[in-house]
């Protein structure tokens, strides 16, 4: 089922993710105010847009969760926030390196765009540990998706409050009152970001390809070798799915194999 | 194609900004390696499995038993 998309999608992110390379150092002109160091936006920002909406995302995919009651947006969410906090990281390791070449600091604590887009990672940090401590599936994708819509709504409050702030020193890449980029700078970040979009996707679709193989095969040895042939599922953050990777999966108890198939 | 795209690359100042903007560069394709390398050590796993349970579908074939042989699909 993921196999064409998946093809397409990796062909479509290694193309997007070439010509944002190429654009980057063969392309876009040098910053006339912070010179070559303004290269590492190119990955750093959309890195970070890419992070902050697949959080909103997942908010959403788990409130599907919750209204449907069909476990797939469950690992849908689960997914695109364990996807997203892979970004987070590496939005926050950039944004160090770049604070490092510019500002002379790793880190710098009263900046509100650093300290906020932590501030959402710790958040964040906590979803897998929340999973993980709840035993019961049912209960984990409900408790999860709840937490899931309240962090993801958060979200873009925070980015409106950061925004709105008037002490602010770190630089705004997307077009502001005093104009935007240059033509050349603006056509390399659409780029960049349209790549990390895809790069985005296509981590997500490999987690949900792997997941759902993993669960068929499982179902697969189940009946073919029996029950002692399977090995007793151990507690995981990851929600349970069917075979199919979609479609509600029936709660099991952990501890043993898995209900039914 | 490399020593032309060489030439045509603008002369980059690998100073001081330099290390800076290749260490963000490199962190970038290294989570993308670890992550990938992950999942390539996943998908073997999986099909050693796939080997080992077509594997016994082949051997319960041959033996006859009488049970169904499953056609591959979980359900």
């Amino acid at each position: 089922m993921h196999g064409k998309r998946l093809r397409v999608l990796s062909l479509a992110t290694l193309a997007a993710l070439t010509a944002t390379f190429a654009l980057v150092f063969f392309y876009a002109p040098l910053d006339a105010d912070q010179g070559f160091i303004q290269k590492i936006f190119y990955v750093h920002v959309p890195v970070a847009i890419v992070t902050l909406i697949a959080y909103v995302v997942g908010g959403v995919f788990a409130a599907l969760h919750l209204r449907t009651r069909d476990r797939a947006w469950d690992l849908r969410s689960y997914v695109v926030i364990h996807i997203a906090i892979i970004f987070n990281i590496l939005g926050l390791v950039t944004g160090a390196i770049w604070a490092k070449a510019s500002w002379g600091h790793w880190w710098v604590w009263d900046e509100p765009t650093l300290v906020s887009f932590l501030i959402v990672f710790l958040l964040f940090a906590t979803y897998q540990p929340l999973r993980f401590s709840i035993e019961d599936p049912e209960r984990q994708s409900r408790y999860a998706s709840v937490f899931a819509i309240m962090a993801g709504a958060f979200v873009p409050l925070n980015f409106m409050a950061v925004r709105a702030a008037t002490a602010y020193v770190h630089p705004r890449v997307l077009a502001t009152s005093d104009g935007g980029m240059p033509s050349q700078m603006a056509l390399t970040f659409v780029v960049a970001i349209v790549a990390m979009t895809l790069l985005f996707a296509l981590m997500c679709t490999y987690e949900i390809t792997s997941k759902s193989t993993s669960w068929q095969l499982r179902a697969l040895r189940r009946r073919l070798l029996g029950d002692e042939a399977v090995a007793p599922l151990g507690r995981s953050a990851a929600p349970a799915v069917d075979g199919a990777g979609t479609g509600s999966a029936p709660a099991r108890p952990r501890g043993t194999a898995e209900a039914t198939s | 194609m490399i020593a032309s795209l060489l030439a045509a690359a603008p002369a980059l100042p690998l100073g001081e900004a330099g290390k800076y903007v290749a260490g963000a560069f490199v962190v970038f394709v290294a989570v993308l390696l670890i992550y990938f390398g992950i999942m390539a050590a996943k998908l073997q796993r999986m099909e050693r499995e796939l080997a080992e349970l077509n594997a016994a579908l082949e051997a319960r074939a041959r033996a006859g038993s009488g049970e169904p042989v499953a056609s591959g699909e979980p359900r």
